[in-house]
């Protein structure tokens, strides 16, 4: 029973740096209706220039985090200006390809730069466990799920209340409308991709001081699929419990696997079997809105 | 008829619009080019007949990724997993005794087989949802070769004879050649009809409108399912082909970069084209071999740049792609069309 105790709340961990992950791809859907298929590269990007400035030029870690998110904020400018927004109006394969083609040379970039081999961050957070419930859990764990949490609450109620916020549900909900009343469609588009990249980024540099990061982290963003099709593509609120709720049953699963099945590496896989069911069973997720036809 | 031909083609009935080869002249084009290519092994060394061979699997694969993609308008992220399973199916097949001109048949149904279930959902998935749900089944097929170690050997991969005929072994790139070469045609001319006939004309209605299409009489879940099964089918002979022709398979050369390469091709070639799949096959093919090329000749300027090789290549594929996609979004076919149709004036500009 502790072994399942234990897998739920190293799921919950892994969960929540999905649920950053699929934030960022949630709220570029939302607002540009793109489906980004570079969001593990934005991830792996994120940590590898937090890692850069912190370990190869020396930055305190709290400075190189920050200058890490305005390099995001540039980045996002530039991927929506150079490769997004020449496809605006193509068809959804065009979109889906060009942000893989992203992903590519992303990923050769930080190749080329870094090279493949696994590069560790300093110690940031003390290492003596926190107990909870009786488990040991190392307190960069429990930063990462505050950190996440607190990142949803700020975009909450950024949607919620600020009028730049309202202008980027405006867009979502309909471009046209929103635009006749004065919206500027192009800054909320660059906009949204500034977020993703910010909020991708965090989970980058969480992740590096988790695990220590390498050229494949960008297979993170594969996770990010099951995340957001169970939680609704266009749905917040889905994306922060679809990323949870994936975190904990792909560890779980693993678990049963492993004791009753003798399989090794399910978790691969096992997020990607539950979404095809949720995408049998109820195709639009828990929180997304339905695309309703009528003929 | 032959009249007709003088200036332009005129036709005065639907089958002649209806045809391959409309012209006498694109006949004729064709068979010297086929008969040259039938000369090639002959005429250039053994490295640039491996490219060859590599490229006919490459078409047989574009030619049925366009069938399901470009024609039928049904995005699949799990194109390079459905041709594992052929290549896993006929190396296996063969493992049990059935000569290879049984096993790749027997392998592509299982393929279509295998496809066609993955193509369930299509009925109430479009765009994103069902290349998501494809996406699902590139990942479960690729844990399926790598796990299910008594059929596919796991990691250690999985050793496939050479085919058989009249007791000689097509063992060497020569004899393969012509084998590669024969399945690329057969595919090639079997796709092209298929699009002349009612099925063909039934995936292109669901591409453009899949409302008016079911409002024509189109059964739209038959249809769909039946693009899965015949592409998934061809994608099984391509995988078939190339385990007989590489000799030993392992799983992560069925991982998510072929289905992304696969997907290139037809991109970049042009979006429900056969002849646009053929292009972006080459093109796709020789990209590599180009770059490491420049690279190799480059290294007396840039004694280290072998060491980025490896992100060079992903990082110029995925630049090639970009580009591509913003400036050249009909594909290498719209521009091949674009120069008959200058030189069909020349030297009149209208």
């Amino acid at each position: 029973m502790e072994y399942y105790l234990h897998l739920f709340i190293n799921g919950l961990v892994v969960g929540s740096i999905y649920s950053l992950v699929a934030l960022g791809f949630v709220i570029i859907y939302k607002a540009t209706k793109v489906v980004n298929f570079a969001q593990g590269e934005l991830v792996m990007v994120g940590a590898y220039v937090c890692f850069a400035l912190t370990v190869q030029a020396h930055i305190p870690f709290i400075w190189s985090f920050l200058l890490t998110l305005a390099f995001s904020v540039i980045l996002g400018l530039c991927v929506e200006r150079l490769v997004l927004r020449p496809l605006i109006g193509e068809p959804i394969i065009s979109v889906i390809m060009v942000t893989v083609g992203l992903s590519s040379v992303l990923k050769a970039l930080v190749q080329v730069i870094w090279g493949t081999q696994i590069r560790v961050y300093p110690q940031v957070l003390p290492n003596e466990p926190i107990m909870i419930m009786g488990l040991p859990v190392a307190p960069v764990y429990i930063a990462a799920f505050v950190l996440s949490a607190l990142l949803f609450t700020i975009f909450s109620l950024f949607f919620k209340f600020s009028s730049l916020g309202i202008a980027m549900r405006a867009t979502a909900f309909d471009q046209q409308a929103a635009q006749s009343m004065g919206i500027g469609i192009k800054n909320i588009f660059a906009l949204s991709w500034c977020i993703a990249c910010v909020v991708s980024s965090i989970g980058g540099i969480i992740l590096g001081n988790i695990n220590g990061i390498n050229s494949q982290l960008g297979t993170l963003g594969l996770k990010v699929f099951p995340a957001v099709i169970l939680g609704g593509l266009d749905s917040l609120l889905g994306a922060a419990l679809g990323g949870l709720i994936i975190g904990v049953l792909e560890n779980i699963s693993d678990g049963l696997a492993k004791e009753f099945l003798n399989l090794g590496g399910f978790k691969e896989v096992a997020s990607f079997i539950i979404l095809i069911l949720i995408l049998m069973i109820k195709p639009y997720g828990l929180f997304g809105s339905k695309e309703v036809e009528r003929v | 008829m032959s009249k007709a031909n003088k200036c332009g083609l005129f036709f005065t009935s639907y089958e002649q619009e209806a045809q391959l080869f409309p012209s006498k002249f694109q006949k004729i084009c064709l068979g010297l080019f086929l008969i040259t290519l039938c000369l090639c092994p002959y005429l250039l060394d053994t490295y640039i007949i491996s490219l060859f061979n590599l490229i006919f699997i490459a078409v047989i694969g574009a030619v049925s990724l366009n069938l399901l993609t470009g024609c039928c308008g049904q995005i699949s992220l799990g194109h390079g997993a459905f041709i594992g399973v052929g290549a896993y199916a006929t190396g296996y097949l063969m493992q049990l005794g059935l000569s290879f001109w049984l096993a790749l048949p027997m392998a592509g149904l299982i393929t279509a087989a295998v496809g066609m279930i993955f193509g369930i959902p299509s009925l109430r998935l479009k765009g994103i949802y069902l290349a998501i749900a494809t996406l699902a089944a590139q990942i479960i097929l690729e844990y399926i070769f790598l796990h299910w170690e008594g059929v596919t050997g796991g990691s250690n991969g999985l050793p496939v004879d050479s085919p058989q005929i009249f007791g000689f072994f097509l063992d060497n790139d020569i004899s393969m050649f012509y084998l590669l070469f024969s399945f690329a045609v057969i595919t090639t001319l079997a796709v092209s009809n298929l699009l002349r006939t009612k099925p063909g004309r039934a995936f292109v209605a669901i591409r453009d409108f899949y409302l008016s299409a079911e409002i024509m009489g189109i059964n739209l879940f038959a249809y769909k399912l039946m693009a899965f099964g015949v592409s998934s089918f061809f994608a099984g002979l391509a995988g078939g082909l190339w385990a007989t022709y590489s000799m030993y398979i392992t799983p992560e050369q069925f991982g998510i970069g072929l289905s992304i390469s696969y997907l290139a091709m037809i991109i970049i070639g042009g979006m429900g084209s056969v002849l646009g799949s053929i292009m972006g096959a080459v093109f796709i093919t020789l990209l590599p071999e180009g770059l490491s090329w420049i690279s190799g000749s480059l290294s007396n300027v840039f004694p280290d740049i072998s060491t980025y090789l490896l992100g060079l290549k992903e990082g110029v594929f995925g630049l090639i792609l970009i580009l591509f996609l913003i400036f050249e979004p009909e594909g290498l076919v719209h521009r091949w069309r674009l120069i008959k149709a200058y030189w069909k004036l020349y030297p009149f500009a209208h």
